[in-house]
């Protein structure tokens, strides 16, 4: 309450100052740049502290996937014969054995396997979020904008998908085909898209009647092209919130399923499945093998949360 | 209202053949059949198997009789991977177990996270507040796969309190770890749902004229607050349950509960598509069944809803 009423207050000092430049301007007769929806909102995000460390952090975290395995001495599969035999004493975290995470249970290089179970993660997170925002949106933008019976048909559908218990398809498909990256794709392709739509949908519907379409419908443009001229544009923001927000969700999806054993297939490697195992064999002293991916999942997955709720209340117009 | 939940009724039918249907054409579309082996069985030996399984049946015999075998009997067939049992036997005898703490770590997240969620609003800009908004959010963070090895290392590695799995009949020490490890996310999640409805909610103007007319605060928050700030926590309920469906498959995993998350697992790395075909529909056919209900109580709590 307090904190709203001090962002009013710093926005009214800032409107008079903005309002004096305005008239001036008017009085000089020069053209006024508008301030758009993207830039108000970069410069409402970049003010939020939390928002940017995350975004920082995640930043870094991505850097570290891209440039860490330059440094790596050993690959994702080799086994160091030599320390095999005595993870617990010589495979510690150690920068003359060219180990800097240590070695996992079998002898590899955990910092190798930490790298690209990360890689893993975030790919799978930025392709569930892309499905969700391509399909999600052109088919509840469609769905919201044709109205209807199409539309009660279109969202009767995702409704029922909705309610299946997504995760046990996943893993049907995972398991019936192959444990692949393509399939793990696939799965989440399937099932990242349907709250997008159903949020897409109810924006369209506010959208739809509104002047700047019914403009373009008299001009004559066809209904696809007002979809994807006029409303998509206008559902952006909602979307990019959205889709940020579903990035750490797709990460937990996939990091549960390797977890269980049933993700991608070795010697890839990913954080859910380096948990298991580092949890598996935390007995026998090698706390390393678990802290490792432990921290660089939640690293990733806090960042990504503070970077999604800044983004909304960047973007929300709700909270203007 | 009957109206209004029979035609939801109506709805949960179709979601639940369309499930099972979308289940079992997988099946058939899957590479390599459930008998075939490194080994090749011989033609005739295979014949009677698949005649044994009623794999022989044209397709469409195969789905209907399945669909009829469970609508009318409750019966998931048999198992391919054990010969001597089936899937109704798998689901009776780990079911209850992974029920028994689904159920508590499903009240224990609603309850604790409904409950934090009113302080923190009540108290809103305290100590107590900023607490338990940084905590529910980091918490979040904290999925059933990550809690569950971090509460092994210190209750049951460096503390020694709790038994690190099993489940023996049920016994308490069995139970809390995996009800704290199953609800943590979702305690997280309702907590801040419920704050920030709770804060909405209290700055209405119905609100400020039970106040206005003298009613003390705790009146005002049970009688005129809870009920409508309730109303995003309960729609977030059938997700919840979801959730605590699948994470339970981790509980059973990893804890050794001996409950249906295991032989779930089991079969998907056996290929038996019987008893993963069939823990999918018990746990869809529950979601649904869920999901009604939520439905009908927000029915009930929102009188502005339309039937």
């Amino acid at each position: 309450m307090l904190g709203s009423i001090r962002r009013y207050g710093t926005e009214m000092v800032h409107r008079t100052e903005q309002s004096e430049r305005i008239i001036e301007a008017l009085v000089e007769g020069e053209a006024i740049r508008g301030r758009s929806l993207w830039e108000d909102a970069r410069r409402r995000f970049f003010r939020n502290n939390a928002a940017v460390g995350a975004l920082i952090c995640l930043g870094l975290v991505m850097l570290f996937t891209i440039v860490g395995p330059l440094f790596s001495q050993w690959s994702i599969e080799e086994i160091d014969w030599a320390r095999m035999g005595n993870i617990a004493g010589e495979g510690h975290p150690s920068v003359e054995s060219g180990h800097y995470f240590g070695l996992d249970g079998l002898g590899r290089d955990l910092y190798a396997r930490t790298i690209q179970a990360t890689r893993t993660s975030l790919i799978v997170g930025v392709i569930g979020a892309f499905v969700a925002v391509v399909i999600g949106t052109l088919y509840g933008a469609f769905a919201g904008f044709v109205g209807g019976w199409v539309d009660n048909i279109m969202m009767r559908t995702v409704d029922v998908l909705i309610s299946i218990p997504y995760m046990f398809i996943i893993i049907l498909l995972m398991v019936m085909f192959e444990r692949s990256f393509f399939m793990l794709f696939v799965g989440i392709g399937i099932v990242s898209w349907l709250d997008m739509s159903r949020i897409v949908r109810g924006q369209t519907l506010s959208l739809k009647n509104r002047e700047f379409v019914e403009a373009a419908t008299t001009a004559g443009v066809g209904r696809f092209t007002i979809i994807l001229r006029h409303i998509v544009p206008n559902l952006l923001g909602i979307v990019v919130v959205y889709a940020t927000l579903l990035v750490p969700l797709m990460i937990l999806v996939e990091s549960f399923i390797s977890f269980l054993g049933l993700g991608v297939q070795e010697p890839n490697t990913s954080l859910g499945a380096l948990i298991s195992e580092g949890a598996g064999t935390v007995i026998y002293g090698t706390p390393w093998q678990i802290a490792c991916p432990i921290f660089f999942f939640l690293v990733t997955i806090i960042s990504l949360f503070f970077v999604g709720d800044g983004l909304r209340d960047a973007l929300d117009p709700k909270d203007r | 209202m009957t109206a209004y939940i029979i035609r939801r009724i109506l709805v949960a039918v179709p979601t639940l053949v369309i499930l099972i249907v979308l289940c079992f054409f997988l099946m058939q579309v899957a590479p390599g059949g459930p008998f075939t082996s490194e080994r090749p069985l011989p033609p005739q030996v295979l014949a009677n198997i698949e005649a044994r399984y009623g794999l022989d049946q044209p397709l469409w015999k195969q789905m209907w009789d399945y669909l009829v075998g469970i609508v009318t009997r409750f019966d998931f067939g048999p198992s391919f991977a054990y010969r001597d049992r089936d899937v109704n036997d798998i689901i009776a005898h780990g079911f209850p177990i992974t029920l028994t703490y689904g159920l508590i770590s499903f009240v224990v997240a609603t309850l604790a996270g409904m409950g934090i969620g009113v302080a923190a609003a009540i108290r809103h800009n305290t100590w107590l507040d900023y607490i338990a908004v940084g905590a529910t959010f980091s918490a979040q963070a904290l999925p059933n796969f990550v809690m569950a090895p971090i509460l092994v290392i210190v209750f049951t590695w460096q503390l020694g309190w709790l038994p690190g799995g099993g489940w023996n009949g049920g016994q308490w020490q069995y139970l809390v770890m995996p009800v704290i490890a199953l609800s943590t996310s979702y305690v997280a999640s309702i907590t801040r749902i419920m704050r920030s409805s709770m804060l909405e909610t209290l700055n209405s103007s119905f609100i400020r004229t039970a106040r206005a007319k003298g009613l003390p605060e705790h009146k005002v928050i049970w009688r005129h607050a809870m009920k409508p700030a309730m109303l995003p926590v309960v729609s977030y309920l059938g997700p919840t349950f979801v959730a605590m469906i699948t994470g339970s498959v981790v509980i059973d995993v990893y804890f050794s509960t001996g409950g249906i998350g295991r032989a779930y697992v089991d079969s998907a790395l056996n290929r038996d598509y019987a008893v993963m075909l069939g823990v999918t529909i018990l746990y869809g056919g529950l979601t649904v069944l869920f999901n009604l209900l939520v439905d009908v109580a927000y029915a009930w709590l929102d009188p502005k809803i339309r039937y």
